[in-house]
């Protein structure tokens, strides 16, 4: 029969453990090595050391290979007091990880020594059992989530790519979203603006969308603005999010939106739909082409009829709305290949995506090496057909159109 | 023989097709193919100059042949040629 001092005492021979000042050579050296809190989760919330990933000695062989896949990454393993985590260390080299250690004697020692840590932040019960099935996976886990409920994203357009991408934005828990629309609900959006319903017809979208994204989620902040994005607010509404998400429905504030976004290295997530296809790409200023790298100047408006004009699928924006929920999402938490420098295009009937190289053009008048952006409101050239100026210059322009494309 | 995908506006022109096969080794030939077999393609691509407009771009396979040889740019058999104008819809 074993006694517990006996197993410890030949466990800790068989492990290689270092001592306070190995432990805070690597914490400030060693970005290599990864750290690994054992402790429950009363001792991690106190105090942990910087960096450490927190999986109690309970789960640690169940969880380990999600968190560290590569078996020969440098960890170091620690507990309160070293006991634990010789336990661990052991157990891990027989899970074939051939470079782990014990930091002796543990974070109570080492905070005693005045070693660095940190109070952890952590989800609050209710958060974890809300994105239970986010924390499950390494890729987000709970660092992950916490950089989402950090995060900010604003929606351009409470419309049909709008709706589904604020529903799945609202329900992952990034913490502040913000919408840009000064329509009102009409009974023609419901076939498809699933944001919205039959009571609030009427009603401002932007407060609609706020009451269906807090009732999904009230542990976000939803922040409403009921205006038209114009020159003159582009630059301080972008200012104040991480992520664009454009899901409008005309160029001029495409346009807009491409050009400010170059002006403030903003990400712009960008969706559109023409009745049965669709289109989605990542624009992002230093990483890949702008929009207009793809297309230099918006087209006249009789040369992409919109949606009120040319009809649309009504689940199709749900498809597309949901990509770009999907990408604002890998571009906050910096996983995966996120579509930058491609243009994803869809058709819903023959159920076909298809991928386009885009590349970023040296001589773009928005990003281009020698360019100078101007931020300009196309209103005058290009406006949606029911709000036309009726002066002669914009007949003359809408004449024209009408002998091209989509007339 | 080359593939060309039309985008949804311009499918009335070629009796709702979403591809149609053309003949021609080169983008320019394989669109004034495209022209000659469904009249009215080329007034809704190419601008008053003959140039592509500025809101329309062609791929062969995944590449936009502004980045190629432009309308120069070959077209092997069995390719396909995309013609993708940009959409504003949301």
């Amino acid at each position: 029969m074993t006694t517990f001092r006996e197993l410890l005492s030949r466990t800790k021979s068989e492990i290689d453990e270092i001592d306070f000042e190995e432990g805070e050579r690597r914490l400030n050296n060693d970005p290599q090595t990864l750290w690994v809190d054992i402790r429950e989760a009363d001792e991690y919330e106190n105090g942990a050391i910087p960096g450490a990933h927190h999986i109690p000695r309970g789960f640690l062989e169940l969880r380990i290979e999600n968190v560290v896949p590569a078996k020969d990454t440098p960890l170091v393993l620690y507990c309160a007091g070293g006991t634990r985590s010789a336990f661990g260390a052991k157990s891990l080299r027989e899970l074939g990880y051939t470079d782990v250690v014990s930091l002796t004697p543990g974070f109570n020692g080492w905070k005693d020594k005045g070693g660095k840590f940190t109070i952890p932040r952590i989800l609050t019960p209710e958060q974890k059992r809300r994105y239970h099935r986010h924390l499950l996976m390494p890729e987000v886990g709970e660092t992950g989530q916490m950089k989402l409920l950090d995060s900010s994203v604003l929606l351009l357009g409470a419309g049909g790519l709008g709706s589904p991408a604020a529903l799945y934005l609202a329900a992952a828990g990034v913490g502040r979203i913000g919408i840009v629309d000064f329509d009102i609900v009409d009974t023609s959006n419901l076939q498809r603006q699933i944001l919205h319903n039959e009571a609030r017809v009427g009603e401002l979208k932007v407060e609609s969308a706020k009451q269906t994204l807090q009732g999904i989620n009230p542990d976000i902040e939803v922040e409403a603005h009921a205006v038209r994005l114009s020159s003159a607010n582009v630059m301080d509404l972008f200012a104040d999010y991480d992520v664009i998400v454009d899901g409008c429905d005309n160029f001029p504030t495409r346009y807009l939106t491409n050009d400010a976004s170059v002006l403030l290295d903003k990400p712009v997530v960008h969706g559109s739909i023409f009745r049965f296809e669709g289109q989605v790409s990542v624009f992002w200023p230093g990483k890949g082409p702008c929009y207009r790298c793809l297309y230099v100047q918006p087209p006249p408006p009789d040369l992409a009829p919109s949606c009120a004009e040319a009809g649309v699928l009504g689940v199709l924006p749900g498809i597309i709305g949901s990509i770009q929920a999907l990408e604002a999402i890998k571009v906050l938490l910096g996983i995966g290949d996120p579509l930058v420098g491609k243009l994803l295009t869809f058709d819903a009937l023959e159920m076909s995506f298809r991928t386009l190289k885009l590349r970023r053009d040296p001589e773009c008048p928005a990003c281009g090496d020698a360019s100078q952006v101007e931020l300009v409101d196309y209103d005058e050239y290009c406006i949606a057909p029911n709000m036309k100026p009726k002066d002669a210059d914009a007949k003359g322009l809408h004449a024209q159109a009408e002998e091209a494309l989509g007339a | 023989m080359a593939t060309v995908r039309i985008p949804t506006p311009l499918r009335s022109l070629c009796g709702g097709e979403a591809e149609v096969d053309v003949a021609g080794a080169t983008v320019a030939e394989v669109l004034k193919n495209l022209e000659d077999a469904h009249p009215g393609f080329a007034e809704r691509i190419y601008d008053e100059t003959g140039r592509l407009r500025r809101f329309v771009n062609v791929y062969v396979g995944e590449e936009d042949i502004r980045f190629g040889d432009g309308l120069d740019t070959s077209v092997d058999d069995g390719q396909v040629v995309s013609i993708v104008p940009a959409v504003a819809g949301g």
